[in-house]
């Protein structure tokens, strides 16, 4: 790497650079810092800089419009082009400083160790062995609208007691399928239907043409259902921990599947990870979910998480046609007049909440929690999420919007 | 090329007071012919400055409010089919097959053009403003990234039309939902602030040309400091322009004076009920006091 040795900083201003190198060096600056700049946009940079010689606040403000595309860029530019024009503010990340950029191989971070239990690491300790009608055939329906009758033996197995690698892609299967069945109803154009809704003119005309275009034979289109939005807000709390990996898995194949979903975890704090769900590579994903968790193990501050989302993403999140998912056991350190307080906020804003309490399908489980409490009048349907025959029975609550 | 001072003092003589970064992105889309997407809070007057670039250009402005479930018949073309009804009935009598009666109701005369078809059919490059693009949804993004790239449009039917003219694209979001990375690379970028205090003052100056010059910068104040509190939704310039309105029509010469009328045209400033409670006289008061 040649830049690596060059105290790029120190020699930017020196005249005898032609500018050419010093923008491309600004440019790959700037993709350090998570910019995505295409070589086009290099070459508009450079033209525009040709045209304002010397006048530095025109050349920042140009820049600035051409290279940023996001509010995040927005506000991130002026120090960057400070740090790599004239060496001072923030140094950031520069080729120099960045020599280790060595990519380290994907490996489970020790933060989720606990909660996603690698697989093999896992299958000899504590869990217990599956019932032996777990292992019922698995040749479910291919329909995809809902999970086939005969899956509901494994189904029903505690999350807890998924061991094997198998079960696990088994249990993701599942969620996919889940999700998509749910998505089966994602349109919000006009479609084609066999009768009823209003007239497809523009189809009616032209299938008419051999008869003289006289309207005999009619095209119909509806509206199919609208889309449903659905925010999901993963409790990965230390109590929680036997469960994270199956709800992760699940949220994982909705936003996969699920154009609008918005996945969030939440613990002490509440991190958006809709975008690092998304990414292909499973390992890259986790690696950097555990970047984004970092220090969690301890209690839960519902209140406080749901006061975020309500302050910063709410806007952005939900529309008349959401269905918020907790998945939470409910055990809260935070006051509970405080998460009161931030599910009335919430209630206002979403179509339906929906709290998914994996404890509930305990025998003899009551909600008894001090958090729990307080949230019920907010809940519009409370179910145990510990199976999932328990996940596939949200379905017909999503329907019902 | 145009000069920067040169662009500011031509919006202003349309009554636009921009700033430096507007100014910029303003002649930066003028000069790459690039797209320009504008982010920023509600209010902030980003549909204005597609408004005052179609005044300085001297050209149309073609508007595309986006809305939810946007679809390509209501945004680009549309047959008009009531005509190509009326024309096959009256076209019975000839002797014409399905060919001719097809070339006939799907030519040129029957296309019904949408804002964006419009806007790249002109003879003069139009301002096209593509408003709250986040509302339209991913699949519109798509037939739009077509058609800013290409500037072209395809009708199966007709096959391509070209674009007379290159529009200048002026797209606006409220960020209620992140849009597409594909749709960002395409545009220029540029996020609104809330105006500064010295230029809230000239837009109130240019706007209301009878308002008293030390009454506006009361006003001026006292909106800046109100932004400071914690609202739900905070007030934009309109809103601004709108209360200056208020008060000049009931006569008040500065904010120190009647505390009750002051309270009771907040509602020119204050949208929701939240709000409308968060504020109350002794917060007015205070906030006046230090304006006035």
């Amino acid at each position: 790497m040649a830049y690596a040795t060059d105290t790029i900083t120190s020699k930017n201003l020196s005249a005898d650079r032609p500018l050419m190198t010093r923008m491309v060096g600004f440019v790959d600056h700037l993709r350090l810092n998570g910019f995505v700049v295409s070589p086009a946009e290099t070459r508009s940079a450079l033209a525009t800089m040709t045209h304002t010689k010397g006048h530095t606040e025109a050349d920042r403000q140009r820049l600035k419009t051409l290279l940023s595309s996001c509010r995040e860029e927005w506000d991130s530019f002026d120090d960057l082009f400070e740090a790599y024009w004239f060496a001072r503010g923030k140094e950031r990340q520069t080729r120099h400083a960045s020599e280790s950029i060595v990519r380290k191989t994907p490996k489970l971070p020790r933060a989720w160790q606990n909660h996603l239990d690698e697989q093999d690491s896992s299958s000899s300790k504590h869990a217990p062995q599956i019932e032996e009608e777990g292992h019922v055939q698995t040749d479910g329906k291919a329909s995809g609208r809902l999970m086939a009758s005969d899956k509901a033996a494994l189904e029903k197995t505690d999350f807890r007691q998924f061991v094997n690698p198998a079960e696990i892609a088994e249990s993701e299967a599942l969620a996919y399928r889940l999700a998509r069945a749910i998505r089966y109803r994602q349109s919000r154009r006009y479609r084609l239907a066999s009768k009823g809704g209003k007239l497809d003119l523009r189809r009616t005309i032209r299938t008419n043409l051999h008869h003289g275009g006289e309207p005999i034979d009619l095209a119909f289109k509806t509206k199919p259902d609208r889309p449903v939005r659905i925010i999901v807000m993963l409790d990965v709390s230390g109590s929680m921990k036997h469960y994270s990996r199956f709800f992760l898995q699940f949220i994982k194949g909705l936003v996969g599947q699920w154009a609008q979903t918005d996945a969030y975890l939440f613990h002490t704090k509440l991190i958006r990870v809709t975008d690092t769900l998304r990414d292909k590579n499973p390992m890259k994903a986790m690696t950097r979910l555990s970047l984004m968790a970092d220090g969690f193990g301890g209690g839960t501050r519902i209140g406080d998480c749901l006061g975020v989302f309500n302050d910063h993403y709410a806007k952005k999140a939900i529309n008349s046609r959401s269905v918020i998912m907790i998945f939470s056991d409910g055990y809260d350190v935070g006051p509970p007049e405080k998460m009161t307080t931030e599910l009335e906020r919430l209630k206002k804003r979403v179509k339906r909440l929906v709290w998914l309490n994996p404890l509930l399908g305990w025998k003899n489980y009551e909600p008894v929690t001090a958090a729990m409490d307080a949230a019920m009048p907010y809940i519009d349907h409370f179910a145990a999420a510990n199976t999932l025959e328990a996940l596939a029975a949200i379905e017909s609550d999503l329907r019902q919007l | 090329m145009t000069q920067l001072p040169d662009i500011i003092s031509r919006l202003a003589d349309v009554d636009y007071i921009a700033d430096d970064t507007i100014a910029t992105a303003l002649q930066l889309a003028i000069d790459l012919r690039r797209p320009l997407l504008l982010e920023g809070e509600a209010g902030v007057g980003k549909t204005e400055i597609a408004k005052a670039l179609a005044a300085i250009l001297d050209t149309k402005l073609i508007r595309l409010q986006c809305y939810e479930g946007l679809d390509a018949s209501a945004a680009i073309y549309e047959w008009n089919y009531q005509r190509q009804l009326l024309s096959i009935k009256a076209s019975e009598t000839f002797a014409g097959g399905a060919k001719e009666i097809e070339d006939h109701i799907f030519s040129k005369d029957f296309l019904l053009e949408r804002p964006l078809l419009q806007a790249i059919s002109q003879d003069k490059a139009p301002v096209l403003l593509i408003d709250e693009i986040d509302r339209a949804d991913m699949e519109f993004e798509a037939y739009l990234l077509e058609i800013l790239s290409e500037f072209q449009v395809t009708v199966p039917e007709l096959g391509t039309i070209q674009a007379t003219s290159i529009p200048h694209v002026i797209l606006t979001s409220n960020g209620t939902r992140e849009l597409s990375d594909a749709l960002r690379r395409r545009c220029l970028y540029s996020y609104i602030d809330f105006p500064t205090m010295e230029r809230e003052l000239e837009i109130l100056l240019a706007r209301m040309p009878n308002i008293e010059h030390e009454f506006a910068a009361q006003v001026a104040r006292f909106v800046q400091a109100l932004r400071k509190e914690n609202l739900e939704k905070i007030p934009g310039v309109a809103e601004t322009l709108d209360w200056a309105a208020a008060l000049v029509g009931l006569n008040t010469q500065s904010l120190d004076g009647d505390l009750i009328q002051i309270q009771s045209t907040l509602i020119c400033l204050l949208k929701t009920e939240a709000d409308v409670k968060s504020i109350t006289p002794e917060v007015t008061s205070r906030l006046a006091g230090e304006a006035a």
